[in-house]
């Protein structure tokens, strides 16, 4: 664990590691603290199971102030998103969200990312922490269009409110009634500071991300006031332990984990936002080509009967041959059932010869199930 | 939690309770806290003798899996098979009903290796 003004080497580049607006929250609370993507963020705050079902019953907050925010302004805006994104922007208008997708020529993925339209002259996207530098490089690299792009990621925080009375307590803190559909923004204000409110999040229920640009006392002030506010409905602190419980149970992808510059995608699951028919995006012919060969592998949803966890890395074998390997799993909190994502060569799947986890050199049947695995 | 001083400890966060020749076994509530929800902990059902090193089981927890290393050699002589539907006493009551197995000592010099409570909490910073 990393303390204040502690450097790390990553890359042979020497990196601070930053803490958000919110870290005195998560140390007053005596959250188990990790570095991630450059960021000393919460791990879990009492128990990952606990938190997990607080947001599937009640309603949580989570710090994802790490998250990236980039601004693209100009009046060709949309057809520079149109260029660098798989998922068809156009179909956006003013306070509307979509996700999308990021690729390279050969139709390995830069990143997944939300692309919200402010006005047609302006739009904002919101891509994984992790990815930030890399994902900016490459948005200049390809900026054509004479674009400006504005990358905010160190001046936005951002939380998430989310859970079945989440709406209740957003519409408390602004005093004001949210009619929001899902993928669907607005602006509001408080305090003399401006918030983008989302309906958005990576849970799978009900839920709200908030935007704005503060001091650090301003947004200790709205931890506190938000926890205050939700306290009759038993409000909990979510850690990155718990958001990663939550979105695997709704078979959510994850940078790094389901995708990365070597997969594409189709295979991911991702073909719903890659509009094939659209005009001229960076990976189009490749992803074509790809399609027109048929997919080599597919991104499969898995249980198993045993009490055991398939995790990140760990191969399945069909007919005593490796069939793929797993790219994230967990006891569902909810099913109270091991739940995973692993690549599947497509020629066994489609043999539908079954399928084992190799688990600590044994084999264990894999039984392949429907997305979301649990119905929030 | 304190450190119970009526325990022995090994290097790789497991707690003995030694009674004449008899040692029960389980992890300390700092191995607990690092690992976070255990969700299992498999420790084959046939097993009868433990070797000093060897691994013996695993526990699975939410975010992270463990090996379980014998403190010492013996032969089984239970397994808290209570531990099947509760995982989570490991984490509520690790050094009670959180136990995780009991062997009779066959090589008492073994246990020369093992810490006390004060060893033990130099180890983890306590």
């Amino acid at each position: 664990m990393h303390k204040i003004g502690e450097l790390t080497i990553k890359k042979n580049k020497v990196v601070r590691v930053k803490q958000t607006k919110f870290y005195q929250a998560h140390k007053s609370l005596n959250a188990k603290i990790v570095e991630f993507a450059g960021y000393e963020m919460p791990i879990q705050y009492s128990s990952i199971i606990a938190e997990h079902k607080a947001v599937r019953s009640s309603v949580g907050v989570f710090d994802v102030s790490h998250m990236g925010q980039v601004f693209v302004k100009g009046a060709n805006a949309l057809s520079f998103i149109q260029k660098i994104t798989v998922n068809d922007a156009s179909k956006l208008f003013p306070g509307r969200v979509q996700y999308s997708a990021m690729c390279y020529e050969d139709g390995g993925m830069v990143d997944d990312l939300l692309v919200y339209c402010i006005s047609s002259e302006e739009y904002l996207l919101v891509i994984n922490a992790s990815n930030i530098s890399k994902d900016f490089d490459w948005m200049q690299k390809n900026n054509s269009d004479g674009i400006e792009l504005i990358n905010r990621s160190d001046d936005y925080s951002l939380m998430a409110i989310q859970g079945p009375y989440s709406q209740k307590v957003v519409e408390k803190y602004f005093d004001t009634t949210i009619n929001l559909e899902y993928y669907h923004f607005t602006t509001s204000r408080k305090s003399g500071v401006d918030f983008i409110v989302s309906r958005t999040g990576y849970t799978g229920e009900l839920g709200y991300e908030l935007y704005f640009v503060s001091d650090e006392s301003f947004a200790l002030d709205l931890w506190k006031t938000i926890f205050e506010i939700g306290a009759e409905y038993g409000i909990t602190p979510i850690g990155l332990g718990a958001r990663d419980t939550l979105r695997l149970e709704m078979g959510f992808c994850l940078y790094g984990s389901e995708i990365d510059a070597t997969t594409n995608p189709l295979e991911a699951g991702l073909g719903w936002i890659t509009r094939l028919n659209k005009t001229g995006f960076i990976g189009k012919e490749a992803l074509l080509t790809i399609k027109e060969k048929g997919l080599i592998r597919k991104l499969t949803p898995l249980t198993m009967e045993e009490r055991m966890i398939p995790r990140h890395g760990y191969e399945l074998t069909s007919v005593g041959i490796k069939a793929g390997s797993v790219t994230s799993g967990c006891l569902s909190p909810v099913l109270d059932k091991p739940i995973a994502l692993a690549y599947i060569d497509m020629a066994l799947l489609q043999a539908g010869e079954p399928l084992n986890f190799i688990i600590r050199g044994k084999e264990y049947p894999a039984k392949i199930v429907k997305l979301p695995f649990i119905n929030a | 939690m304190a450190i119970p001083e009526n325990l022995k400890y090994t290097k790789e966060h497991e707690w003995m309770l030694i009674e004449g020749e008899t040692a029960t076994i389980g992890i300390t509530n700092y191995a607990q806290g690092e690992l976070g929800d255990v969700v299992f902990v498999d420790i084959d059902a046939n097993l009868k003798e433990l070797v000093a090193g060897e691994k013996f089981g695993v526990i699975e927890a939410v975010k992270t899996v463990s090996e379980l290393y014998a403190p010492c050699s013996g032969k089984v002589l239970e397994i808290n098979t209570e531990l099947n539907g509760m995982p989570d006493r490991v984490n509520r009551d690790p050094y009670g009903a959180g136990w995780m197995i009991k062997v009779e000592i066959t090589n008492p010099a073994e246990l020369d290796n093992l810490l006390d409570s004060t060893g033990y909490g130099a180890l983890i910073g306590d």
